[in-house]
């Protein structure tokens, strides 16, 4: 059973840092094309080779992976419809044919349409073959195979990676094709798609492509950091999908994308910039800029002083929230209360004047 | 006479259908500041970008040093308009400037002490050093504009070209970029630069192209930039923008 643990992180591993460079260059859903056009590109191999196991049907995969972003890019190109119209149009055409063919020649493809949409990490070690004398599961073998190219990858193209995703235009003026590196990083996203395919399937391996790197990027400043740290949240996703998925006996895969989606929605809920803690943040703020206004309303009263219903009226304040201002006032000693209402102090007077400045508002 | 380093013959560019620049006839004298200036719409973007080979003209020539603008390239610094990069990438102030470098890398070369060193240079010219590890994206307009031109320094160009960089910057940085360009310009640089505010042209400038559409008026200040020009460039009304 470890081995199926290890088949789901390395999968994880080589599709996240791909992936980094796909969630930056906003191609998630382009991504999402690719892993089922490919289909048709290994059911074409298959008929020529009649080899499942084939390094054709790699190739194949790759040939129409490319097809595809080409496809994609030809009918952006003619500014007619948009960039998600076309994926759309692409991305169903060529699967749809795919379909076509695998059911019109069933009898002959034994290719299991289930475990190519859906996967099934369990299978993986019953495939085996030998390596320095180690028997291992042929996923594993493959993919860690691809984990060190597209690692390799990375680390040769970064600079070239980085300037083409942040400013093409700068990139091609550099002198730097930034065509070639997108059919290349397109490339291997074909290939480790279908790789991943008996491990993860067609249908939910866009989430192992890029959970992890969105993740990451809610984090981060530094693209070197993204890469690390999508490492780090897709370890901890398909760890957890593989023990989720061995106690409930659910699909891992299945079990894995969701644990990413909880995993995002935790950091996206509580990261230091996250939703909860701007909202709290927000919060905090409008009571501080309230009680500062009550203040200045009374700065520019001759007397320094307001009456309750003054107060009251002049910023539409029901009894609640009145009193917790005004108590929080009182408390810190910034006001005082008499029979005409309430009298700003000195030391209300100094925050009156240095909230002026900090809000750059004119002095009264 | 001094010498031309952008010559433009016949140039027209469409994107749909209709032409957006239509026979354009230029020089850029070397070492000139020059100004493109235009209504929205009169094809300034369109032109610099044509000059640098970013997109396929209808008909035309451009030559940059007397060399195809492919095989020029590398010479230029770019200053892109506002918002055409993505700002949301994660990267530091440090590393977009670093970027400038990269021209002179070529393939797979990674940065060494002496590329950081010139970034550096370049940040203190812009007075945004105190600024080098800040994210992109934590930056106002102005920063941005001024991170730019740090790493068109940084690229150490002969030739700039630079699409409104004075687009919504206050007064300070303002003089601060004119000033550099001023000092650059005295180092044998060239300049081509996309101008929106009519009132500076004469102050920040030697040279000026006005455009709508097709070259209205070029040359020195004295030359061109006179009102009859700026009126007929400006008040033209078969020009739909
Ligand atoms: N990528 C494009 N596809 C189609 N039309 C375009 C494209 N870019 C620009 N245009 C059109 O070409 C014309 C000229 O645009 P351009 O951006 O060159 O103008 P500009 O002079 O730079 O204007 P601004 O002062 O607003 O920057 C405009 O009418 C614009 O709508
Ligand atoms: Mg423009």
């Amino acid at each position: 059973m470890i081995e199926v643990w290890f088949v789901l992180i390395v999968t994880a591993l080589a599709t996240s840092i791909l992936g980094v460079f796909l969630v930056l260059k906003g191609l998630s859903m382009t991504t999402d094309a690719i892993s089922h056009t490919i289909l048709l590109g290994i059911v074409l191999a298959f008929f020529i080779t009649q080899d499942l196991r084939s390094p054709w049907l790699i190739i194949g995969a790759g040939l129409i992976g490319l097809l595809t972003v080409y496809l994609i890019q030809v009918i952006i190109n003619t500014r007619l419809i948009k960039q998600d119209a076309a994926i759309g149009i692409v991305f169903t055409a060529l699967f749809a044919l795919a379909i076509i063919l695998v059911s019109r020649y069933a009898d002959n493809v034994h290719l299991d349409l289930d475990v190519v949409l859906m996967g099934e990490v369990l299978f993986a070690p019953l495939n085996r073959i030998e390596i320095f004398g180690f028997s291992v599961p042929n996923a594993l073998w493959q993919l860690s195979l691809l984990l060190v190219i597209n690692c390799g990858f990375v680390a040769l193209f970064y600079k070239e990676l980085k300037l083409s995703t942040f400013d093409p235009t700068y990139a091609y003026i550099a002198g730097f094709s930034t065509t070639l590196i997108y059919y290349l990083l397109m490339t291997l996203v074909s290939i480790t798609a279908v790789t991943a395919f008996d491990a993860v399937g067609s249908i939910l391996v866009i989430n192992f492509f890029v959970a992890p790197a969105l993740t990451a990027y809610l984090l981060v400043k530094r693209l070197s950091h993204m890469i690390w740290v999508s490492f780090i949240f897709a370890f901890i996703n398909s760890t957890l999908g593989y023990l989720a998925g061995d106690h409930l006996d659910v699909s891992m895969s299945g079990a894995t994308s969701f644990v990413a989606f909880i995993v995002f929605m935790l950091v996206f809920l509580l990261n230091p910039k996250g939703f909860v803690s701007t909202k709290v943040k927000q919060h905090n703020q409008k009571k501080v800029f309230a009680r500062a206004m009550i203040l200045m309303l009374m700065n520019e009263d001759e007397h320094r002083t307001i009456s309750r219903r003054g107060i009251q009226s002049h910023f539409n304040l029901d009894d609640k929230s009145f009193k917790k201002h005004i108590e929080h006032l009182l408390l810190n000693g910034y006001v005082e209360q008499n029979t005409d209402g309430y009298t700003l102090t000195r030391r209300g007077e100094e925050y009156t004047h240095y909230t002026r400045i900090k809000y750059e508002l004119p002095a009264s | 006479m001094t010498r031309n380093i952008i010559e433009v013959s016949d140039l027209s560019v469409a994107y749909a259908h209709n032409p957006v620049i239509w026979h354009i006839n230029l020089a850029v004298k070397a070492n000139s500041r020059t100004a493109v200036v235009g209504p929205n719409g009169a094809g300034k973007s369109t032109l610099i970008k044509s000059i640098m080979n970013l997109n396929k003209p209808l008909s035309g020539k451009v030559e940059i040093n007397g060399k195809k603008p492919k095989h020029a390239l590398k010479n230029i610094a770019y200053v892109p308009q506002k918002g055409e990069v993505n700002w949301d990438f994660p990267t530091t102030v440090l590393d977009v400037v670093l970027m400038g470098r990269y021209v002179h890398k070529g393939w797979f070369k990674r940065m060494n002490k002496a590329d950081v060193a010139a970034a550096m240079d370049a940040l203190s010219t812009m007075k945004m050093e105190a600024f080098k590890d800040r994210q992109i994206s934590e930056l106002s307009g102005g920063q941005r504009q001024r991170v730019f031109l740090a790493r068109a320094i940084c690229h150490d160009a002969d030739f700039y070209i630079m699409d409104e960089p004075l687009q919504g910057i206050d007064i300070t940085t303002e003089k601060l970029i004119i000033d550099t360009i001023k000092a650059l310009q005295a180092k044998g640089k060239s300049f081509l630069v996309v101008h929106h505010n009519l009132d500076t042209v004469e102050e920040y400038f030697d040279h000026v192209i006005i455009l709508n559409k097709s070259v209205i008026a070029q040359g020195t200040i004295e030359e061109a930039w006179k009102k009859e020009n700026i009126d007929k460039a400006y008040d033209d009304r078969s020009v739909t923008t």
